[in-house]
């Protein structure tokens, strides 16, 4: 401590007001942890945007995290089988709170063009979805539109929003215990 | 050594005189020997193929089925592809099954490389194969109720809701 006594303060320097919540939610918004849940082509497309071409580092994204416990984005990319969706439920229920759902491409989105018995007709069915990027598969630059339309909710979301009445409907919805 | 030689006429010679009724019908599409045999004979018919010296054939390329909703009371198909490694010969069993009651003797006893195949063919097509180790479904989910590749089932998946046939195209 004895060093930072040396220094002159002046008053008003130094120090910032801001309201927390926000300081948060910008210091969340700059540090997304995605788990890429790859499966297919769409997988591929983002591999070229987690290189240095797209580079998702520049928005605090670099570190993949193949861990569901330490990842607070979950990028499903690819098509989702019907055997697959309890395991694809089962990553989701175990990231923490607060943690979002990136569908990219047609067929996490809705199935695409696997209208078939085996396929799932669009992973909201076994997971809530916040931000769906079309396109079959999308480019590079419409999963970075797409990761940036989860950044504007980071930004704006309550920092508590797992308390709220919503999204605890909306796991219900989904059988999903969110007191975990 | 001589080079073991076999040929449509002679395999299906011997399997005739072998089995007699058993083998009720052939035909040599593209040149492949095709047999018709009984369903209650098939492992007799793929032990014999695989243990009779002169023939050898003894490497069991595929197994699977066959689904023709209008044939009353041959609905089911198993077709077995066999190869003889040595003298590189190759033959087609087909064994006709009832809808009613779409039952065969399981072949892992022979080949285990059947174990696989045959649980596939229950998979998709609801053939019970008599006597297999662990009959159920290999590749669908556990809890599908139906056999996918019977052909009275739509291909599309029926929960599907926000594909509009309009915009789809069907």
């Amino acid at each position: 401590m004895g060093k930072i006594e040396d220094v002159p303060v002046i008053n008003g320097e130094g120090f910032q007001l801001s309201v927390l919540d926000k300081v948060i939610a910008t210091a969340r918004a700059n540090s997304v942890w995605p788990l890429p849940f790859a499966t297919s082509c769409c997988g591929i497309e983002y591999m070229a945007t987690m290189g240095s071409n797209y580079d998702v580092a520049r928005f605090g994204m670099e570190r993949m995290s193949f861990s569901p416990r330490q990842a607070d984005l979950l990028i499903v990319a690819g098509t989702i089988s019907k055997k697959l969706a309890p395991i694809l439920k089962q990553v989701y229920e175990q990231m923490a709170e607060p943690k979002w759902v990136l569908s990219v491409g047609a067929c996490a989105s809705s199935g695409g063009i696997f209208d078939t018995y085996s396929v799932l007709q669009g992973i909201d069915r076994v997971i809530p979805v916040d931000v769906y990027v079309p396109g079959c598969p999308p480019r590079p630059e419409q999963i970075i539109d797409g990761i940036m339309n989860i950044h504007k909710l980071v930004k704006t979301e309550s920092l508590r929003r797992r308390y709220t009445d919503e999204y605890k409907h909306l796991m219900e919805s989904y059988n999903i215990d969110s007191n975990e | 050594m001589s080079r073991l030689t076999l040929t449509n006429e002679g395999v299906l010679e011997t399997l005739k005189n072998q089995f007699g009724e058993a083998i009720i019908s052939s035909e040599t599409p593209y040149d492949l020997l095709t047999v018709e045999i009984d369903p209650a004979k098939n492992t007799e018919i793929i032990k014999f193929l695989k243990e009779e010296k002169s023939l050898d054939i003894s490497f069991l390329t595929l197994l699977g089925g066959v689904h023709y909703p209008n044939d009353a009371n041959r609905e089911f198909c198993v077709v077995y592809h066999l190869h003889a490694l040595v003298a590189n010969f190759r033959i087609r069993l087909k064994a006709y099954l009832p809808a009613s009651n779409p039952t065969i003797d399981s072949i892992v006893s022979i080949y285990d490389g059947a174990n696989w195949q045959e649980r596939e063919t229950f998979d998709f097509f609801g053939i019970e194969f008599k006597n297999h180790p662990n009959l159920v479904r290999i590749l669908n989910e556990d809890s599908m109720d139906y056999f996918p590749m019977r052909k009275e089932y739509h291909l599309e998946d029926a929960t599907r809701e926000d594909k509009d046939d309009r915009f789809f195209g069907r």
